[in-house]
């Protein structure tokens, strides 16, 4: 029992910071069909921007996170007009390309300006330490990403399902043109929700940096964890991706706890098995 | 893709005998290419054997890629298949005539390629391509937990092949195994010369374009598609073996994402359904990473990158077809005011 809850404990930790990552990838996925390999590349900008504003500027957490989401967003939306808009509705393929493309030159430019060390980012006074939970004490800054998690989740759910934006969305992503005719500028929807996905994905980058480190190669070896989150929770859908998260993140822990030998390998087999049972996610919209 | 509108649909029966002599263009090429590189580079043989074993991971992954249209991120399965099914067959069952591991190899990784496909297969676009993701980490997974097979993450070593033909002694220089990686890759493109135009390339090829149309006249496409993962599991495997009989090592790297990744990347870069393409994409990025990586890695990393946005920008035909296109254009031009 002792063991099942610590376990528990860590997955819903690590499932809430992949969460808060994932979701504005499957966002822009479910909504502008872009396999967007790059949006580990923008969670890691994130991670260096929080860094150096925290670490070497000593500005403190709040603006360092403050930092990590403007900054990110400020440089995603050349990006976006310029190369991403190049590559809607284009056959798969030519997206994976184009988006391993922009990961490689963020690798190498973001090593290139940082070096290749890992980076921390300095947790405040009242993020150290650990909290008692009765049954084991739990980091307190893995609880505050637990926290961060259920609000976003929350706070999403309430843009999309309650706001005149969210039903504007969620026409667009039934069907673009349709909406469009309808008064919808599908343009704004487009360039509204990709900030917000990178903005989201620069928070998770910093929240989850304990767990995740802040490194060059950050943006490629979570690329594949990221993506397989949308595909397993289906893009577009945020109970989904909430649900893939937890389940992933359980599977990835108790596979760590009991049988750290075997890496990945069960992660990956779950992975099979769930992408086979529902070629179109756990609750999908894409297609 | 203009290559195939072009020898399919272009001219009909009017161009058959012109099509013959380019297949014999393409194996001399490979010929002199090959004698070339023996005498302008005795010393970096190793390096020309790696790009002939990566050249033919390539036209492995061309064979579904290109002419199936099934993405894959994963197909450096395949060709880790073929390195380690050699590899042991020589250091654990002392199977050590070279042409008997490259046999072992071919259908280690035909067996892969079976495996990989009906698991890829499963499904399309996004799933698709997680499924292959899924399928390269898994097969690495299980090769380094069963290190004492595979030597885990030491790599594989003790692989000593004997003299092809009990001749050819596998010197130093790497002389030995080039001229047989050499001869392997021309016997390969021979037979996928013939393969991509047989009535089954077409059928692949139709697969591609329209698998509803095909599906309704009668055809078989999941078959199609698994016969081709199969055939290209062999010719992966051949590549796969043929590095395991170079290097006497295979690593954990040979099967891994990146390389998967990377062989993506060269198969683009050369243009994918065309032979031609993926070796010249191969020859090119290999020869331009030896050169740029001894320089700085990550830089390497920043130019992969401009390089291929600018090519899915630029030039989404690839190298050889984008050149294909301007000759054939030329070449047209040229005709119509001749016949004028």
């Amino acid at each position: 029992m002792q063991t099942v809850l610590s376990i528990a404990v860590d997955a819903l930790a690590y499932g809430m910071v992949l969460f808060i990552i994932s979701i504005g990838l499957s966002v822009t996925m479910g909504l502008m069909r872009v396999i967007n390999l790059a949006h580990g590349a923008f969670a890691m900008i994130g991670g260096y921007f929080a860094s150096y504003a925290a670490r070497d500027l000593g500005l403190g957490y709040g603006v360092g996170v403050l930092a990590a989401i403007v900054g990110t967003v400020i440089i995603a939306i050349p990006v976006e007009r310029f190369l991403y808009r190049r590559i809607y509705g284009q056959p798969e393929l030519t997206q994976v390309l184009m988006t391993i493309g922009i990961t490689f030159c963020v690798i190498g430019i973001a090593n290139f300006a940082f070096g290749p060390t890992l980076k921390t980012i300095p947790l405040p006074q009242m993020l150290q330490g650990s909290v008692d939970l009765g049954f084991r004490t739990i980091a307190t800054h893995r609880l505050f990403s637990i926290v961060c998690g259920l609000v976003v989740a929350g706070a999403l759910w309430f843009l999309i399902e309650r706001t005149a934006f969210g039903t504007r969305l969620r026409a667009t992503v039934d069907n673009a043109a349709m909406a469009a005719s309808l008064g919808v500028r599908t343009q704004v929807v487009y360039a509204v929700s990709f900030a917000v996905a990178i903005g989201l994905a620069a928070l998770g980058g910093v929240l989850g940096a304990e767990l995740l480190p802040v490194e060059p190669y950050y943006a490629l070896r979570y690329m594949v964890t990221f993506l397989v989150v949308v595909s397993v929770g289906g893009a577009g859908s945020i109970p989904g991706a909430l649900i893939a998260c937890l389940l992933l993140g359980a599977i990835d822990t108790t596979g760590r706890y009991f049988a750290p030998e075997y890496g990945e390998f069960f992660f990956y087999l779950a992975v099979i098995v769930i992408v086979t049972l529902f070629p179109r996610g756990l609750a999908g919209r894409f297609r | 893709m203009a290559l195939s509108t072009q020898s399919t649909t272009g001219h009909g029966q009017a161009a058959a005998p012109r099509r013959t002599d380019r297949g014999v263009i393409g194996a001399a090429a490979i010929v002199v290419f090959g004698t070339a590189g023996y005498f302008v580079f005795p010393d970096n043989l190793a390096l020309l054997t790696h790009i002939i074993s990566t050249m033919l991971l390539v036209l492995a992954i061309d064979l579904v890629t290109g002419y199936c249209g099934v993405a894959t991120l994963g197909h450096a399965a395949l060709f880790g298949a073929g390195a380690y099914g050699a590899g042991i067959a020589a250091a654990h069952f002392g199977i050590t005539e070279p042409l008997t591991m490259t046999l072992v190899g071919v259908i280690c990784g035909s067996i892969a390629g079976l495996i990989s496909g009906i698991v890829v297969l499963r499904a399309h676009g996004l799933a698709q391509l997680v499924l292959s993701i899924a399928v390269i980490h898994l097969f690495q997974e299980a090769a380094n937990k069963a290190s004492a097979w595979t030597g885990g993450s030491d790599g594989l070593s003790g692989i000593m092949p004997d003299a092809v033909f009990g001749r050819f002694e596998f010197d130093l220089f790497g002389q030995t195994a080039y001229v047989y990686g050499v001869a392997l890759l021309l016997v390969t493109f021979v037979l996928l010369r013939i393969l991509v135009r047989s009535p089954f390339g077409m059928l692949a090829r139709g697969v591609k374009e329209d698998p509803v149309r095909l599906a309704a006249m009668g055809a078989s496409v999941q078959s199609v598609m698994i016969r081709m993962y199969i055939i290209s599991g062999a010719v992966a495997g051949l590549g796969g073996a043929l590095s395991a009989i170079s290097t006497q090592v295979v690593g954990l790297d040979s099967l891994s994402f990146t390389l998967s990744a990377e062989t993506l990347v060269m198969l683009v870069l050369g243009g994918t359904g065309s032979l031609y393409g993926a070796m010249v994409g191969t020859v090119v990025f290999m020869f331009f990473e030896d050169t740029v990586s001894a320089a700085n890695p990550f830089h390497w990393l920043t130019i992969v990158g401009a390089l291929l946005i600018a090519v899915v920008l630029f030039a989404p035909k690839g190298l050889y077809g984008t050149a294909a296109a301007f000759f054939e254009r030329r070449s047209r031009a040229g005709k119509g005011r001749d016949g004028a």
